[in-house]
């Protein structure tokens, strides 16, 4: 059964796509700021087949996913460790708190200047930017931990790695895995952004490069490509997460 | 047919199950209020296969003396001993222990939860599954044992941990406010069904509670805490039969001890309720 709110976002989305292809078919809206959605189809299909475009796309989305393994990965265990030894978090905690009001893309030329002009420094930079949100669902999720569940353990006299396994990291699990989900969508945008500012290549480099050309339907058409990548990725990610609630009863 | 649940004859082996011997506990100070001087002195001997309960105002200390008699929490002076072994900041083997507070696992299922101790220990699955069968039928989960905690009432929920704890057959079994989430009819059966299993295993139970009848109707003996710092005013004894159920109630000297229970509790609540106790801390979750 299709539900209510299914409906009526259907309804919107189609109802906005369609008033753009009028809008811009009857000349409201000119094609040199928007093309109609129809033509950006096409534009995608023509940009598809382009010789250079795989290779783009193979930088963009493996710089990506590189970022996404380390940012993941090093802020579960630099959260852990954090939890785990309070003077080490009293002393970050500043850093944390203030992380996300920094500017990171101004300090890319500086990455460029150590880590030199390859994928490397653009790497870094979304691993810096993806990673704090996993350092704090992770150390969220670690405190949340009910303290009945930490004696119910002792009750049960697990050893230090079985309390962690059977009992903190599951319990901290939903925490832990909101903080997993934003550490993928910050990737995504640390990637295409970097590139967009000062790369040479890769999905985002080719969007501006577009933009500087007045290359409207090929600009579209890799906005609409990024839409589409990261869409059907935070699908996959949304299922997952579903699968995990419904196992523990909690799907509607 | 013999009982599902193996018998833990402590009565004859052990006169003093558990002992407190001037036993306090001071939690140390925090930001916002020094240190709270929760319980003691006082002591207790917990008499093998007895069923004694402990009640008094809220925030008196009783989940902390469950805390120190189980090995949960290291008493600030005093000792504390099990089986004539001194308790010493370890669960002993053959504890159990259900908490006032909602202690089910969210992410496993009411079996897996109920197993939980049992896959800990190594058990055999067979016979994992036997006393997972056994306790889950006796809870009334039978229905609910592929649901998740999520999907169960709060009174529910307690009962998952109650099996959880069946299941590792405790020879002393401690229970904080176990049915405080239940509506009064359902209290009175599963009070029943307490005492069947305290009966049938032959374990030592010590029940905190805060419903003066509901004491009254379960124990041997009911001890009467005073306001914090929790010492015991009076141990009252019932001499009701150990064959009883809720009926009792209709006895009319069952009302008396009621009574007597009252009268002492009466002045310790007021002063609980005008007192000095900083709110909440044990009963907060
Ligand atoms: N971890 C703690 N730190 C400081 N004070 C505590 C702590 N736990 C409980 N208390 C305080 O100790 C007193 C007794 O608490 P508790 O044993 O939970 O009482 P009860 O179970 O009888 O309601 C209360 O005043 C409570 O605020
Ligand atoms: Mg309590």
């Amino acid at each position: 059964m299709i539900s209510k709110a299914t409906i009526i976002r259907t309804v919107v989305l189609v109802g906005a796509v369609a008033a753009l292809e009028v809008a811009c078919r009857t000349g409201a809206i000119q094609p040199a700021l928007v093309i109609a959605p129809s033509a950006m189809v096409k534009a995608l299909a023509e940009t598809l087949q382009s010789d250079d475009f795989g290779g783009h796309v193979q930088q963009t989305l493996s710089a990506v996913a590189i970022a996404m393994t380390l940012a993941i990965v090093g802020g579960f265990a630099i959260g852990f460790v954090l939890h785990w030894i309070p003077f080490l978090r009293r002393a970050f905690n500043p850093f944390l708190a203030a992380y996300y009001a920094i500017p990171h893309f101004a300090f890319y030329p500086l990455l460029i200047v150590i880590f030199g002009l390859g994928p490397a420094p653009l790497i870094v930079l979304a691993t810096l930017f993806a990673m704090v949100a996993m350092i704090v669902a992770t150390m969220a999720g670690l405190d949340r931990v009910p303290r009945v569940l930490l004696k119910t353990a002792r009750i049960h006299r697990l050893s230090l790695m079985q309390e962690i396994w059977r009992i903190r990291l599951p319990a901290a699990a939903p925490h832990i895995l909101s903080g997993l989900k934003l550490a993928v969508a910050y990737s995504f945008i640390g990637v295409i952004a970097g590139e967009f500012i000062l790369s040479t290549s890769g999905i985002g480099h080719e969007i501006a490069y577009a933009y500087d050309n007045f290359d409207n339907p090929r600009m579209y058409a890799l906005i609409l490509f990024v839409l589409g990548i990261v869409t059907t990725f935070n699908m996959l990610v949304w299922t997952w997460e579903r699968r995990l609630a419904r196992r523990r009863g909690m799907a509607s | 047919m013999a009982t599902r649940l193996a018998s833990v004859p402590v009565a004859e082996t052990y006169k003093v199950h558990a002992r407190l011997d001037g036993v306090t506990r001071i939690y140390p100070p925090r930001a916002g209020h020094g240190e709270v001087h929760a319980l003691g002195p006082l002591s207790l001997d917990l008499r093998a296969g007895e069923f004694l309960s402990v009640v008094g105002p809220s925030g008196c200390g009783k989940s902390t003396l469950l805390d120190v008699l189980a090995g949960l929490a290291v008493p600030s002076a005093g000792t504390v001993e099990f089986e004539g072994k001194r308790v010493l900041g370890e669960v002993p083997d053959g504890v159990g222990v259900v908490f006032q507070e909602d202690a089910s696992f969210p992410w496993l299922s009411v079996e897996d939860n109920v197993a939980f101790g049992l896959r800990r220990a190594g058990m055999d699955a067979a016979e994992t599954r036997r006393r997972v069968d056994f306790a889950v039928g006796f809870m009334g989960l039978k229905d609910f044992r592929r649901a998740y905690p999520s999907q169960l009432s709060g009174g529910m929920r307690q009962r998952v941990c109650i099996a959880r704890t069946l299941v590792l057959q405790p020879r002393l079994i401690l229970l904080d406010e176990p049915f405080g989430a239940l509506d009064q009819q359902t209290r009175l059966l599963m009070g029943d069904e307490l005492l069947r299993l305290w009966r049938e295993t032959g374990a030592t139970v010590l029940l905190i509670t805060h419903a003066l009848d509901e004491a009254n109707l379960l124990s041997d003996r009911i001890g009467v805490m005073a306001a914090r710092p929790g010492r015991f005013i009076d141990i009252v004894g019932t001499g009701w039969p150990r064959d009883r159920d809720s009926r009792l109630a209709e006895r009319p000297d069952f009302g008396a001890v009621t009574a007597r229970l009252w009268s002492y509790l009466r002045g310790e609540s007021l002063k609980a309720l005008q007192g000095s106790s900083p709110p909440l801390g044990g009963e907060a979750r």
